[in-house]
C-alpha cells in the first residue's frame, strides 16, 4: 500500500472499537466472557496497528494530512466537515491511548473477571467492555479531530464515558450511592469546564468564522492584535475547560471521587489518557497561548499550585487509589505548566510516559487490590477489612513478588529516577521552569521531592514490613493475564525515556513538525542533578519514617506528630469539599429551595390553581342555565330576540 | 284595498299568542300548534307585503315555509308518539334530563 492510501485508514480508528462495541453489545452476553474481553481487546490492539501504520507513513512524509470523509453540518456561514487530522501530534496521542488502551483491555480480562464476582454481578462482565471499547472511540475522536466542534465530540463522548465507568457499580458505595454520587460529581463538575471550553468554541467562530485548526491557528496573530481582550478571553475559557477535563485547580475535585470505577478504569481513563486531553488541548492551541502572554502565566500557575498542592494531599492518604489519583493530578500539574511555558514538546514527553508509568502503578494497585481480598476470602473468620486501605497492607513483596517489582518500577519512575522514564520526562519540564520562572522552578522542585515521598510512603506501607491484617497475611499473586500487560507497562516505563533522550530529542524533532520548530531544551545537570538527588532523599526519608512505624492496622500516621495541623489539612484534602460545599452547593441548594417552595409552589402554583378554580366557580354558576326544561331554553331564546331587537330599534 | 297596517297588527298578535303558547303551555301537541300560529304569522306578513310591492318573492316563500312546516310537524308528531309511548305523557316538563 502506498503511504498516501495508509492515510486513508484514519476512520478506522474510530470505527474498529466502535465494530467492537456493536460485536459485543449484540453477542458479548450470549458467547461469554473470554468472547467479550477478546473481542474487544483486539478492537483496541487493531486500533493500535492501525495508529502504528499511520505512524510509519508519517515518518517518511511527516507533514500533517487531512482524511475528511463527510461533510457534517453546513449551516450558512458555519461549515464543519468530519474530519481527521493525521500529524505528528496527533499520532503520538493515537499511538499512547491505543497501547495502554489495550493492555489495559487485556489487564481487564482477568480483573473483572474477579471482580464481577466480587460484587456478585456477572452479568455486568461484557457492558464494562462495552463502555470501554466506547472510551476508546470517543478518546480517538478527540485526538483526531481537525476542527474544534469535532474535537468537542470527543471530548463529551469520553466525560460520557466516565460518568459511565465510574458508576459502572452504580448501586455500591457509600450508602448504597456514594459511587453514583462519585459518576455524578466527575460529570458535573466537567459540564462545568465543558461550559468554559463551548464559550471558547463559540468566540473562535464568532472572530474567526471558522473552527478549523489551520484555518483558526494562521489567524491567531491578527485576531490577537486586533482583539486582545477576546484572545484573553477564549484562552482563559478554553483553561476552564482544561481545568475541569485535567483536574486542575479548581476544578479538581472529582478525580479522587472517580476512584469509585473499577481500577482499569482508573488506570485508563483517570490516569493514562482522558485527563490529559486538556495537556492535548493546550498543546494543539500553541498558537493561541502563544499570543497572549498573561493567559500562559495563569496556565504555570495553575498548573503549578495544582501540581503542589495535590502531592501535598496525597501524603496525607490512606487509600492506595486516592494516593494515586492526588498523584496523577500533580502530574498533570507539571504538564499543564510545562505546556503553559511553551515547552510544549516537555508537556507531551511527560504525558507519554505519564502514562506509562501511571497505568501500570494504577494497575498494579488492582493487582495489590485483589490480592487482598483474595486473602480475604482465603482467611476464613477474618473481620472485613478494606482492601484499599494502606494500613491493613505491608508485607506484600513476599506474597506478590511480579506485582512488586512492577509497581516498584512504576513508583520510581515517578520518583524520578534516572534512568526511568519519569526522570527524563520530568527533568525537561525542571528545566524549562529552571530557564525564566525561578518561582515556579522552586515550587515545582519541591512538589518532585513530595512526590518520591508519598511514593516511597506508599511502597513501604504496601509492600515492606510484615503483614498487618490476615488478608494481607493471605494475599496472593494475580493470575498472568493480568500480570503480562504489568510486565510491558513496566518496561515501557523503564524505557520511556528513550523517546526523547538529552542531545538526542526524537520527540522534539517528531513534534515540530506540528508545534513549529524550537529550541531543544538543553540537559542541565545542576537541575538533572537537584531532581535526581530530591528524589532518592524523599524515598529514604519515606523509607526512614514508614519502616519504622507502629506495627498495627489503622494506626496513626507517623507523620502526624510532627506535623500536627500541617497533617491534618493533609489528610482532610485542605477541605476543599468542605469549602466548595458550603461556598457553593450549600448556597445553591437554598436557591433551589428557594425557587421550588415560595416561587414554584407559591406564585407559579397558586396563578394556575386560581385560573382553574375560577373557571370551575364560573361553570358552576352557568350549569343552572342548563336545567333541562325545554321551555326555559325557550324562554331564553325569546329573551334574546327581544334584546337584539331593543338593540337595532335603539340604534 | 285596505290599509297595509291591519293584517301586520293582526300577525303581531298572532306571533305573540304563539310565543305565549310556546312559554306557557305543557302539552308538547299544544307547542307544536303554537309554533305553527307563528309560521303563519310570518307568512302573513310575507304575503301581505308581497302584494303590496307587488312582487311575487313573498308568495313563493310561504310555500317554502310551509313545505317546511309541514315537514317539521311530521317529525314533531312522531317524536310526541315515541315520547308518549316511553313516558306515557307528553308534557314537556317531564322531559328534562339532559341538564347540566
Amino acid at each position: 500500500m502506498e503511504s498516501g492510501q495508509i492515510f486513508n485508514l484514519v476512520p478506522w480508528i474510530v470505527f474498529l472499537p466502535l465494530i467492537g462495541l456493536a460485536v459485543n453489545i449484540l453477542l458479548g452476553r450470549r458467547l461469554g466472557e473470554t468472547f467479550s474481553g477478546v473481542v474487544a481487546s483486539l478492537a483496541s490492539g487493531l486500533t493500535f496497528v492501525v495508529a502504528v501504520l499511520l505512524a510509519a507513513a508519517l515518518a517518511s512524509a511527516p507533514n500533517a494530512r487531512v482524511v475528511s470523509p463527510w461533510e457534517w453540518i453546513s449551516i450558512g456561514e458555519l461549515t464543519v466537515r468530519w474530519a481527521f487530522r493525521v500529524d505528528t501530534l496527533s499520532v503520538v496521542m493515537m499511538l499512547v491511548v491505543s497501547l495502554v488502551g489495550t493492555l489495559i483491555h487485556v489487564y481487564s480480562i482477568g480483573y473483572m473477571h474477579n471482580d464481577v464476582r466480587h460484587n456478585g454481578d456477572p452479568g455486568r462482565y461484557t457492558r464494562f467492555f462495552i463502555f470501554m471499547n466506547l472510551f476508546i472511540a470517543a478518546m480517538m475522536i478527540l485526538v483526531s479531530a481537525d476542527n474544534f466542534l469535532m474535537m468537542f465530540v470527543g471530548w463529551e463522548g469520553v466525560g460520557l464515558c466516565s460518568y459511565l465507568l465510574i458508576g459502572f457499580w452504580y448501586e455500591k458505595g457509600k450508602n448504597g450511592t456514594g459511587n453514583a454520587d462519585a459518576a455524578k460529581k466527575a460529570f458535573i463538575t466537567n459540564r462545568i469546564g465543558d461550559f468554559g471550553l463551548l464559550i471558547a468554541l463559540f468566540l473562535i467562530f464568532g472572530y474567526f468564522g471558522s473552527l478549523q485548526f489551520d484555518e483558526v491557528f494562521s489567524q491567531a496573530a491578527n485576531v490577537a492584535a486586533a482583539h486582545p481582550g477576546v484572545m484573553l478571553l477564549i484562552t482563559l475559557a478554553m483553561l476552564l475547560g482544561v481545568t475541569g477535563k485535567s483536574a486542575q485547580i479548581p476544578l479538581f475535585v472529582w478525580l479522587p471521587d472517580a476512584m469509585a470505577g473499577p481500577t482499569p478504569v482508573s488506570a485508563l481513563i483517570h490516569a493514562a489518557t482522558m485527563v490529559t486531553a486538556g495537556v492535548y488541548l493546550v498543546a494543539r492551541s500553541t498558537a493561541f497561548y502563544s499570543v497572549v502572554p498573561v493567559a500562559q502565566t495563569v496556565v504555570i500557575w495553575v498548573g503549578t499550585l495544582t501540581a503542589l498542592l495535590a502531592a501535598t494531599i496525597a501524603l496525607g492518604q490512606y487509600d492506595i487509589k486516592k494516593v494515586l489519583a492526588y498523584s496523577t493530578i500533580s502530574q498533570l500539574g507539571f504538564m499543564v505548566a510545562a505546556v503553559g511555558m511553551g515547552a510544549m514538546v516537555a508537556g507531551m514527553f511527560h504525558l507519554v510516559t505519564h502514562a506509562f508509568f501511571k497505568g501500570l502503578l494504577f494497575l498494579a494497585a488492582g493487582s495489590v487490590i485483589q490480592g487482598m481480598e483474595r486473602g480475604m476470602h482465603g482467611s476464613h473468620g477474618s473481620a472485613e477489612t478494606d482492601p484499599q486501605d494502606m494500613r491493613n497492607m505491608g508485607g506484600l513483596r513476599k506474597k506478590m513478588p511480579l506485582t512488586y517489582w512492577v509497581y516498584l518500577i512504576g513508583g520510581l519512575a515517578l520518583s524520578g529516577i534516572a534512568p526511568l522514564a519519569g526522570f527524563f520526562s520530568k527533568d525537561e519540564i525542571l528545566g524549562a521552569a529552571y530557564n525564566g520562572h525561578a518561582a515556579v522552578f522552586a515550587l515545582l522542585v519541591i512538589t518532585a521531592f513530595l512526590t518520591a515521598f508519598y511514593m516511597g510512603r506508599q511502597l513501604v506501607m504496601v509492600f515492606f514490613g510484615k503483614p498487618f491484617t490476615a488478608a494481607a497475611e493471605h494475599a496472593s499473586e494475580s493470575p498472568r493475564v493480568v500480570t503480562i500487560p504489568l510486565i510491558i507497562l513496566a518496561l515501557l516505563s523503564v524505557l520511556g525515556g528513550v523517546l526523547n533522550l538529552p542531545g538526542v530529542h526524537t520527540l522534539e524533532h517528531w513534534l515540530a513538525h506540528t508545534l513549529g520548530e524550537g529550541e531543544p531544551a538543553g540537559f542541565i545537570w545542576l537541575v538533572a542533578g537537584l531532581s535526581f538527588f530530591l528524589a532518592l532523599l524523599g524515598l529514604g526519608a519515606a523509607w526512614f519514617i514508614y519502616s519504622r512505624r507502629v506495627q498495627k492496622a489503622e494506626a496513626d500516621d507517623p507523620l502526624k506528630k510532627p506535623l500536627g495541623a500541617l497533617f491534618t489539612g493533609m489528610e482532610h484534602k485542605w477541605w476543599v469539599d468542605e469549602f466548595y460545599q458550603a461556598l457553593i452547593l450549600n448556597p445553591y441548594k437554598a436557591f433551589a429551595q428557594f425557587m421550588a417552595d415560595p416561587v414554584d409552589l407559591g406564585v407559579i402554583d397558586r396563578v394556575g390553581g386560581g385560573l382553574a378554580a375560577g373557571t370551575r366557580t364560573l361553570a358552576e354558576g352557568l350549569r343552572k342555565l342548563e336545567n333541562g326544561y325545554v321551555r326555559s331554553y325557550a324562554l331564553w331564546m325569546v329573551v334574546g330576540l327581544l334584546a337584539i331587537m331593543m338593540y337595532l330599534f335603539l340604534s | 284595498m285596505f290599509p297595509v297596517v291591519y293584517p301586520i297588527i293582526l300577525a303581531v298578535i298572532l306571533f305573540s299568542l304563539g310565543i305565549v303558547g310556546v312559554l306557557l303551555r305543557k302539552n308538547a301537541i299544544v307547542i307544536l300548534m303554537s309554533l305553527e300560529l307563528m309560521f303563519n304569522a310570518a307568512n302573513l306578513v310575507f304575503i301581505t307585503f308581497a302584494n303590496y310591492y307587488q312582487n311575487l318573492d313573498g308568495q313563493v316563500f310561504i310555500i317554502f315555509v310551509m313545505v317546511t312546516a309541514a315537514a317539521e310537524v311530521a317529525v314533531g308528531l312522531a317524536l310526541i308518539v315515541d315520547i308518549f309511548r316511553s313516558k306515557k305523557t307528553i308534557s314537556i316538563d317531564e322531559m328534562h334530563s339532559l341538564k347540566g
